[in-house]
């Protein structure tokens, strides 16, 4: 009965030897933490040969970015790692400023990297949050998420959501910080601090997490670069590579921080490599937070950023501007452009084709989920069928992001 | 980085070069020609000095009305040696015509070649498991295809399908 059903799934179950079983995790199913599917075959509690099933999220992102105009398709962005949704923002508009050539003020720059660094806390509590309660610790997740909630409001004051926070806007942000926003976000840092300490020392220290992680999952740093590892999972098999150190964007290459890596690449690591990146995230934002510049939250870009509403009522110029902006879009030169930037779970990259119409003439969304977790077969064969979800979880993926 | 790979195609591999065309874009772009793929990236990937031992990003363009031929598979090399150049290929493909997997050089290039499979219908030679990826297999047509209309043909084929089939199937066996 199952053997049909894994037949119309892949070529791998075939033949299916006496004994073996199949089990199918997903595609609605408590560990894989979004819609996406795999296909188990056990002998005994050993796995023998996995095969993954994606596409269940799919909404065909990269048809409507060719529909959309440049500021439309910032609210797919949203959608796509909705676990850290303004990195993914940040990484479009980054990427459509590069392509018009446009200079922000430096403020803008300080508020994005610190939404940025905050954002990356939030999706690593995640991810190391839901791979204790995976493995039966649920304190662990309850004790940082009091702070991802912080980090949440900030948002919610920032951008007027939680979830789809649609950040920036091409030549700025979309309003100015409000005033008490460096405060809070010294206070989110000096909460952290200690909630990451504690969490390390309840969770990832703990024996049976060490017993249940410890070379699990792991891979090597060939392999790894092989199958187009980026971000975490790549650093804790051993490979310092980092977007923002090795080719800086906006102001990577003005603060301090350290690139952590792992050995082994195992789930511990993983584990292990995102911990002390938050650490390095609270110490960039504590160097960014201490010297916003003040000025205007947006360039002076009559032809790309959207007027002010009062002065819209009231003025022609302005009235013509929003027009422009809203019916035309904004004019992108025709070429080609491929920006990389290091969102939470690795290299995110935006590759837009433009003919110099209003929307691109192809957009393409390299999504670091979609590179390692085609991997997932090799990192699970041999062994146990516990520590597949142990290896999901560490690996972090988001279905949204997978699927774009 | 990108004289030396100009020289370095020019060099070794004169007769798998497309055409010599200036692209307006960030990166250095290179046109290859199908089937001389394999001897070059792995060449590319050996060589010392270049490395572009990393496969960064795979997709295709389709270029309906404004190109001949029709598609480019677009491969993104980056290099692993801290230089972090990378370095875009594109290999120009007309409808129904295959381009060699790159699946044996690159394993990551596994799902990303049956994306391109999908959704705009590239066959890839070689490939070790040439499947849809991300829509379902019992759908018509290639959706990253410019003539392919944004809301779709109207088709009412999708999931009722599928789960009707394992229903019988399922239902016959017992």
């Amino acid at each position: 009965m199952y053997e049909k059903t894994a037949e119309h799934f892949g070529s791998k179950f075939r033949h299916l030897p006496e004994g073996h079983l199949l089990v199918n995790l997903g595609p609605s199913h408590p560990a894989t933490h979004g819609i996406l599917q795999n296909v188990i075959q056990l002998d005994g509690e050993r796995v023998v040969e996995a095969e993954s099933v994606i596409g269940y999220v799919h909404r065909s992102f990269e048809k409507l970015g060719e529909k959309y105009t440049y500021n439309q398709f910032l609210v797919c962005t949203d959608r796509m790692n909705y676990v850290s949704t303004p990195l993914n923002n940040i990484g479009w508009i980054l990427t459509v400023e590069k392509m018009m050539e446009i200079q922000v003020p430096d403020k803008v720059v300080y508020v994005r990297m610190i939404v940025s660094e905050l954002s990356r806390i939030m999706d690593h509590i995640i991810c190391n949050g839901i791979l204790g309660v995976d493995l039966g610790a649920f304190s662990g997740m309850l004790h940082l998420f009091h702070h991802r909630e912080n980090i949440y409001q900030v948002l919610e004051k920032l951008t007027g959501a939680r979830l789809t926070t649609t950040f920036c806007r091409i030549g700025g942000l979309e309003k100015d910080i409000y005033p008490e926003f460096a405060d809070e976000v010294r206070t989110i840092c000096k909460g952290l601090k200690p909630a990451i300490e504690e969490f390390q020392s309840l969770l990832v220290n703990n024996r049976i997490f060490m017993d249940r992680t410890k070379g699990i999952g792991g891979i090597s740093a060939e392999d790894a670069i092989s199958y187009g590892y980026s971000g975490p999972n790549l650093r804790a098999a051993g490979v310092p590579w980092d977007v923002r150190k090795d080719e800086p964007y906006m102001f990577y290459d003005k603060v301090d921080f350290d690139v952590p890596i792992g050995e082994d690449g195992s789930v511990l690591h993983r584990t292990l490599v995102r911990m002390e990146e938050m650490r390095q995230s609270i110490r960039i934002i504590e160097q960014l937070v201490e010297g916003i510049p003040p000025g205007p939250h947006h360039a002076d870009l009559p032809h790309a950023y959207l007027p002010e509403k009062g002065k819209v009522y009231k003025n022609m110029e302005e009235l013509i501007y929003h027009f422009k902006i809203i019916m035309h879009g904004v004019k992108v030169p025709p070429g080609e452009y491929y920006q990389a930037t290091e969102a939470a779970n690795g290299e995110l990259g935006f590759y837009i084709v433009s003919e110099g119409e209003k929307s691109p003439w192809r957009v393409h969304v390299r999504r670091p989920c979609f590179w390692f977790y085609q991997s997932f077969p090799d990192l699970v064969k041999g062994g146990l069928l516990a520590d597949t979800i142990a290896t999901m979880s560490s690996l972090n993926v988001i279905a949204g992001e997978l699927d774009c | 980085m990108k004289e030396t790979i100009d020289r370095f195609l020019k060099d070794k591999f004169p007769q798998y070069v497309y055409k010599e065309e200036e692209v307006l874009s960030n990166l250095p772009v290179f046109f290859l020609k199908a089937e001389g793929l394999l001897q070059v990236f792995s060449a590319l990937k050996t060589s010392p000095g270049i490395e572009l031992n990393y496969l960064n990003d795979l997709t295709a363009v389709d270029w309906l009305g404004k190109k001949n031929p029709r598609f480019e598979v677009c491969y993104l090399l980056r290099s692993g040696n801290k230089s972090t150049t990378r370095v875009q290929f594109k290999v120009p493909v007309e409808e129904g015509e295959a381009v060699p997997s790159i699946v044996s050089l690159f394993k990551g290039a596994n799902w990303p070649e049956r994306e391109v499979f999908d959704l705009f219908g590239i066959p890839f030679r070689d490939h070790p498991q040439l499947e849809r990826l991300i829509m379902p297999d019992n759908f018509q047509g290639h959706p990253l295809r410019k003539d392919y209309p944004l809301e779709g043909f109207g088709q009412d084929y999708l999931i009722e399908d599928l789960l009707t089939i394992h229903v019988k199937e399922d239902m016959g066996a017992e």
